[in-house]
């Protein structure tokens, strides 16, 4: 089960050095890929059939193969580093670059091998002081490795605080020093990205598991996982476990396993209520659905997903309207305001969830909460009201009767006893124009 | 010409279009200034070659930039999901005794603002408190004491 690639040996070694990471092998899979032709560099990764281990799970050897040859297309080609990780529930992309930067930096290297670039720009979120002092102390030791590097220069690119910046348009636009905003698509990155140019967007962990890609073969990578869900994954596991931490798993490992053995169980042996599969966007499952593999495929079929791999266990304290409200707050307060099924749907959806929390709601605003929902989903450029649509409405759905409780109690059946009770979110910070309360 | 306005010029050749220095000259611009003052504002704008409007502009949009006052000390609590379920709300609590103001405000004499952020991504190490940004892991209400002494002893 404890199958380490992108966080192999990091456990026995300092691998933040550049002279240690060497020491087991660092740095062998660019030199390899270096003597192929990026073709070959792109087929293999196509073999090992890895898939971007961001949230959207998209072919990443197809990615690639999408950026246009430079015969093709003469501008400069860039590879862009998504690190700005921010989903609720994810914090695996910070330990990978606080860990194994080096691994990092050669997935880096490598990949702008094969889709012919020679500028690499990592925008990390500008929360992330630490993993970037570390992306900084790794670069400098890589200064006068020419060896290395190879004539690509990497910039690190701060983040500034906004959710939306990991969806990877709005990346674009803030990285080109703009509000992020999503972009209309097409056109796509590979073809019009960063300044319009041909732009490769890959996630962090996607990046560190390059180079064991190379090093093994494709074809001997694509043996660890099951049909989909090839290799492995650093799952976050958060919440109500004994054991909350990263840990890298084969893909289809079961979801009761990461719970109940890496997590160490319930906290306080409690009973398991629900948990989040795949960060704060993903469809819930209940305690009874624990038995499912860890992959693309077999969440699909209980219709949720890894999503960015972040599992948030709770408990049989935790009120399933009090995690509707928190996980509205944060999309709300993250929703960028472009499009306005989002913009006016996460507040409404919070407004909704007050009233039911506080014994207000009537009986058809549980529908019209449903129906808020629906009208969200696929109105908008990006998926962020969506996945607040999905994730809120998933609640509702699968603890019906706990909603319906509210109504009928005029109240919460939980109040202060679950500890999502009256938690601040920084959107209830701001000072809102009253200019939209949801119509009856 | 001043400092900022020299690594600002540095900042551009990185990058294929030299608007793209935006974040990190207004990130530069509110460390020298405390916060995006007009003085602030006008002052990243020459350095960029464009005007304080669209300065503000970008900036209004990002968490981390501030356009009014602040403490010399910024307090932040996750208070996302998984550091909620573990207490993050008794800690934020445990903050606004100990410096005696609520979230969202700073205290009068100007040293420590505190309020609640969206997720941190440091959920298993929950609760996160990032102060001054940098974050400590695993906080309690009983951690908060010390915390607070520790910024007021400081510079």
């Amino acid at each position: 089960m404890a199958t380490e690639l992108v966080l192999a040996d990091a456990g026995d070694r300092d691998l933040t050095k550049l002279a240690e990471y060497e020491a087991v092998g660092g740095y062998a899979a660019l030199a390899k890929a270096r003597g192929m032709a990026p073709q070959a560099v792109i087929d293999e990764v196509i073999a090992s059939e890895l898939r971007g281990r961001g949230g959207a799970f998209f072919p990443t050897g197809r990615k690639w193969a999408f950026i246009p040859k430079p015969d093709q297309n003469p501008n400069p080609h860039y590879l862009v580093v998504n690190a700005d990780e921010s989903e609720p529930g994810s914090f695996k992309d910070n330990e990978i670059m606080a860990r194994v930067p080096h691994r990092f930096i050669e997935g880096c290297l490598i990949t702008a091998h094969a889709v012919e670039s020679t500028s690499v720009f990592v925008y990390i979120r500008g929360e992330y002081t630490g993993p970037y002092e570390v992306l900084v102390a790794a670069l400098e030791e890589l200064r006068t490795r020419d060896d290395i590097l190879g004539g690509v220069t990497i910039v690190l690119h701060r983040g500034a605080g906004a959710y939306i910046c990991g969806e990877e348009t709005a990346l674009l636009e803030s990285l080109e020093g703009k509000r992020g905003q999503p972009r209309t698509k097409p056109p796509f990155p590979a073809v019009e990205g960063l300044d319009r140019s041909p732009t490769v967007v890959n996630n962090v962990e996607t990046m560190a598991t390059v180079p064991q890609i190379l090093r093994l073969g494709g074809a001997e990578y694509a043996k660890l996982g099951v049909p989909d869900s090839r290799g492995t994954r650093v799952v976050s596991i958060s919440g109500h476990v004994k054991r909350p931490g990263n840990y890298e798993i084969e893909n289809g490992t079961s979801m009761r396993s990461l719970i109940y053995d890496l997590g160490g169980g319930i906290t306080d042996d409690r009973d398991l209520k629900a948990v989040i599969p795949g960060g704060s966007s993903t469809v819930i499952l209940r305690y009874d659905e624990i038995d499912v593999g860890y992959d693309f495929n077999s969440l699909a079929a209980l219709k949720t997903a890894m999503g960015s791999a972040g599992v948030v266990v709770l408990d049989d304290r935790c009120c399933m309207v009090q995690l509707g409200i928190r996980i509205s707050e944060f999309y709300e307060h993250e929703s960028c305001g472009k499009c306005t099924p989002c913009r006016e749907g996460t507040r409404w959806m919070t407004q909704i969830l007050r009233r039911l929390e506080a014994g207000e709601a009537e009986q058809h605003e549980l529908d019209l909460l449903l129906d808020v929902c629906d009208r969200i989903n696929g109105k908008c450029l990006c998926p962020l009201g969506e996945t607040a649509a999905i994730a809120v409405a998933s609640y509702v759905d699968k603890f019906r009767g706990e909603f319906q409780q509210h109504v009928d109690e005029a109240g919460c059946p939980f109040g202060a006893e679950s500890p999502l009770h009256n938690v601040l979110a920084p959107v209830a910070m701001h000072t809102h124009s009253p200019v939209a309360t949801v119509p009856a | 010409m001043s400092e900022l306005y020299t690594e600002v010029q540095k900042l551009k050749q990185q990058y294929p279009d030299p608007d793209s220095a935006m974040l990190p000259a207004l990130r530069l611009a509110q460390e020298k200034h405390g916060y995006l003052s007009p003085e602030a504002l006008r002052e990243c704008a020459d350095a960029l070659g464009t005007t304080p409007a669209v300065c503000e502009a970008v900036a209004s949009f990002y968490d981390m930039l501030h356009l009014a006052p602040i403490g010399r000390h910024m307090v932040e609590v996750c208070t996302n999901v998984s550091c909620a379920l573990v207490g993050a709300q008794q800690v934020l609590e445990q903050f606004e005794q100990e410096l005696g103001i609520s979230a969202g405000e700073t205290t009068p004499d100007g040293e420590v603002t505190l309020r609640p952020i969206e997720c941190l991504g440091g959920c298993g190490w929950a609760t996160i408190v990032s102060v001054d940004h940098h974050y400590r892991t695993h906080v309690q209400p009983g951690d908060v004491p010390q915390i607070v002494q520790e910024l007021r002893n400081g510079d």
